[in-house]
């Protein structure tokens, strides 16, 4: 099977060159012939990176540990879940998934187009097929090809590393993989774009689905990966601004500004040359996110070995920037804008900032990811900034952010007049203001938890503002009931209403950020019959009773686990049970070095994290640290809204009855704001 | 003023702002990441770098870790081939930490030509990595 994998790399990378050359000089010269078999390339290329696909997951099943690939990431003990997901589980796994998305993306992008698009194709094919391409020539000659096989045949396999033995990294990685690789895709029209110089707004409308497919896969990847950290990692907190997601979170941003900004330019036809940027600057990003993760140039606990594998895709950075920055530049001049900024009070004005901030938030984490390397440069001497350096920049950054998503909303498009203002902010204003004097009475003293809470119930009121008042007209209009009118609103205007459900999300991920400002920690070395107490921030007191130390033998490790009582203000709780795991191989010995498995005992205020720090030699006396992280699952619950808020602005359909709905409604919006 | 301008002025106060976020944040938080010779050779240039907050990447001597439990104090020395400085970490190393393993440890370099560490991170080789085989 190995033999037919790499057989199908190379008929995979002899075809993507070749879809590439048909596909530029087909749609460069018109030629229809060539455009046509641009495009069989990329279904090819699919074809040929599936059966390699297939071949790999073969050798993985059939625990084939001559190939070192199998050998390396599973072992006859793992869950055969495992065993499955090591497909991705190491580098050059990854390329071929990588790469074998790419080219089903791009086939889907072909055939899911609409015909009177089809002068942009033969480029889009041209630049997947060269993209999908060079991941597989990074494979092949970058001594990275999975069906390597080695000179011998172990016994058994290395078996998966413990910390990715997790539900949540089975689909950690993929999700954010798949929205790394979908940006390609509008990057690919983008480039379409220029080269055929339909530089209308006719192409953005072509790719709006995959920007936000890209975008809501992102954003579930980045929100897995937290989940992850958090109860995988036994740090105690879920974000640490590691250099693994920044790279993730940069092209979050970016694209997430495109979303905006996007908007602007299908109204009024002004930001051509911005959209385009941020569009080739996500993708740009994704790649350099690849890069850094694989190169080694940055230290970060995350990284994959460093290997030849970075200086592919340094290279690949470069050549690609340099390209798309020539093309973009050499067709400046067809990107004039179609209408100027009429008022500073008005939704463009707002959309333009949050822009600006959105990019001053990416720009500010690139800059503090890259310091160690531009310090170095510089100064001689490396200068790292961390967490402190982030959240000092961040914080104010992201309340600015967060206010202007309750202002965007509620200002009219070109120009907003006073009574239009008053009308639309007094209810939403009065609610942030009586959120933070509230909060103020209750004790709380933190400026920006204070500015996050307010500014969230400001948000929190615009959106519901904006249902109610949507719900209303329909229940005058059509003498709907109100549940039905809220049900047909949020149906027949799923992009506006949609965005709604996505802000309330990101309002109540604001508020669990906030929450962490009064996490506390205390560590304690108990024996069996001591307790410690930690008293968390609304006034309780949590006591910890050590029970005993238990250990014993699960299906691939040894557990040794602590139980501990805990309660509350006297009342009992429960028992928690974190544990120390040492894996072990088929013959028993230890493969890996020992992990934790947290103890966390959770509800909507608080998590209790207890993490079992070691054992003292032959007795049962163990070190804990105990840590409470206020409102931790708001974020799981935001990162959820947030999703499902983002399916619905994607959900297909929509009928012509429907956009004539929509249509009367907008209107009779106007007419009510003079 | 039109609106453009208007604009244009605010977009310079947020990208001054950010700006200012940015250089103010990296003068308060930025610390020297440093090898153990690098330190060695700072230190002997500028006494005064005792006492600050740094970090220094090496790889830990193996057969140097010492760790009490009991009072969780983790000893060991951190080498990069030249220069050698002990450690001593009050708390709770992470998983990875080992024998032998390539560390980053955030701390001040006291008079007494120890290092105390408030964090220590420890690097596998990679975590997607299964250790390598001896």
């Amino acid at each position: 099977m190995t033999l037919l994998g790499t057989l199908a790399l190379w008929l995979a990378l002899l075809v993507g060159v070749w879809g590439a050359l048909a596909g530029f000089v087909g749609g460069l010269n018109g030629r229809a012939d060539l455009a046509h078999s641009a495009r069989h390339a990329v279904f090819a290329m699919c074809g040929a990176l599936l059966v390699a696909v297939v071949s790999l997951e073969w050798a993985l099943f059939q625990h084939d540990f001559n190939v070192e690939y199998v050998a390396a990431y599973t072992s006859r003990n793992l869950p055969i879940f495992y065993t499955w997901s090591a497909l991705y589980a190491g580098q050059k796994g990854s390329l071929l998934f990588w790469a074998t998305v790419l080219s089903v993306f791009g086939s889907l992008a072909l055939v899911l187009t609409p015909r009177h698009h089809r002068e942009l194709l033969p480029y889009v094919a041209g630049v997947v097929s060269l993209a999908a391409a060079f991941f597989v020539s990074v494979m092949l000659f970058g001594h990275a090809n999975p069906f390597q096989r080695l000179p011998y045949t172990p016994l058994d396999g290395n078996g998966l590393n413990p910390q990715l033995q997790n539900p949540g990294m089975v689909f950690h990685p993929p999700m954010l993989y798949l929205g790394y690789i979908s940006i390609t895709i509008p990057f690919a029209f983008a480039i379409a774009a220029l080269l055929s110089r339909r530089l209308d707004t006719d192409w953005l409308v072509a790719i709006r689905k995959w920007t936000l497919l890209s975008w809501l896969f992102l954003s579930i990847g980045i929100c897995l990966g937290m989940w992850w950290a958090y109860v995988e990692l036994g740090w105690g907190g879920y974000w640490a601004w590691d250099p693994v997601e920044n790279a993730s979170l940069l092209p979050w941003l970016t694209m997430t500004a495109f979303l905006h900004s996007v908007m602007i330019q299908e109204k009024r036809g002004m930001l051509k040359k911005w959209n385009l940027a941020l569009i080739i600057g996500s993708w740009l990003l994704s790649i350099f996110g690849t890069f850094i993760t694989r190169s080694g140039v940055i230290s970060s606990v995350h990284s994959f070995t460093q290997s030849s594998v970075g200086y592919f895709f340094l290279a690949f950075l470069i050549v690609a920037g340099t390209a798309s920055f020539a093309l973009y530049t050499s067709r400046l001049p067809l990107l004039a804008a179609e209408a100027r900024l009429e008022s500073m009070v008005s939704r463009e004005a707002s959309f333009l900032f949050n822009n600006l901030l959105f990019i001053g938030i990416a720009f500010s984490v690139l800059w503090g990811t890259l310091f160690p390397i531009l310090s170095e440069l510089v100064q001689g001497t490396k200068v790292t900034v961390g967490p402190p350096f982030f959240n000092q920049v961040n914080i104010p950054l992201g309340l600015a952010l967060l206010a202007l998503t309750g202002i965007g909303p509620l200002i009219a498009w070109r120009r907003a007049s006073i009574p239009n203002l008053q009308r639309q902010f007094a209810v939403p204003g009065t609610v942030g203001v009586f959120t933070a004097l509230i909060l103020l009475v209750a004790g709380m003293r933190d400026f920006y938890a204070l500015m996050a809470m307010a500014l969230g119930g400001f948000v929190a009121g615009t959106v519901v503002q904006e249902f109610a008042r949507g719900a209303r007209a329909r229940h005058r209009q059509y003498g709907e009931g109100y549940a039905l009118a809220l049900g047909r609103l949020l149906a027949r205007n799923r992009r506006r209403y949609g965005g709604y459900i996505v802000h309330t999300g990101i309002v109540i991920l604001f508020v669990a950020f906030a929450g962490m400002a009064f996490k506390t920690e205390t560590e304690a070395s108990l024996r069996p019959g001591e307790s410690a107490s930690i008293k968390s921030p609304y006034g309780w007191t949590y006591r910890l009773t050590h029970l005993g130390i238990s250990q014993y033998d699960a299906l691939n490790r040894q557990v040794t686990a602590a139980t501990l009582e805990v309660t509350r203000d006297g009342k009992r709780l429960g028992v928690l049970t974190p544990e120390k795991r040492q894996h072990v191989d088929g013959l028993g010995r230890p493969t890996f070095q020992p992990s934790s498995e947290v103890g966390i005992r959770s509800d909507l205020r608080e998590d209790l994290y207890v993490v079992l720090g070691g054992v003292v030699n032959g007795t049962e006396q163990a070190v804990f640290r105990f840590t409470i992280n206020p409102l931790v699952w708001w974020v799981w619950y935001g990162g959820m809204i947030i999703a499902l808020g983002g399916l619905i602005v994607m959900w297909p359909g929509g009928s012509p009855a429907a956009k004539r709905s929509q249509a009367g409604y907008a209107v009779r919006l106007v007419g009510e704001d003079r | 003023m039109n609106a453009g301008t208007k604009f244009a002025v605010g977009a310079v106060l947020i990208v001054g702002s950010v700006g200012y976020l940015m250089a103010s944040g990296v003068k308060q938080t930025g610390q020297y990441f440093l090898t153990p010779t690098e330190l060695t050779q700072k230190i002997a240039v500028d006494p005064s770098f005792y006492e600050v907050g740094m970090k220094v990447g090496a790889r830990v001597v193996p057969g140097t870790v010492s760790r009490d439990v009991a009072t969780q104090t983790l000893r060991f020395q951190v080498t990069d081939g030249s220069a050698r400085y002990p450690v001593v970490f009050h708390g709770l190393p992470p998983d990875t930490f080992t024998d032998s393993v390539e560390v980053v440890v955030e701390g001040r370099l006291k008079r007494d030509g120890v290092i105390y560490a408030t964090n220590v991170l420890a690097k596998c080789g990679s975590r997607y990595e299964a250790v390598p085989k001896a």
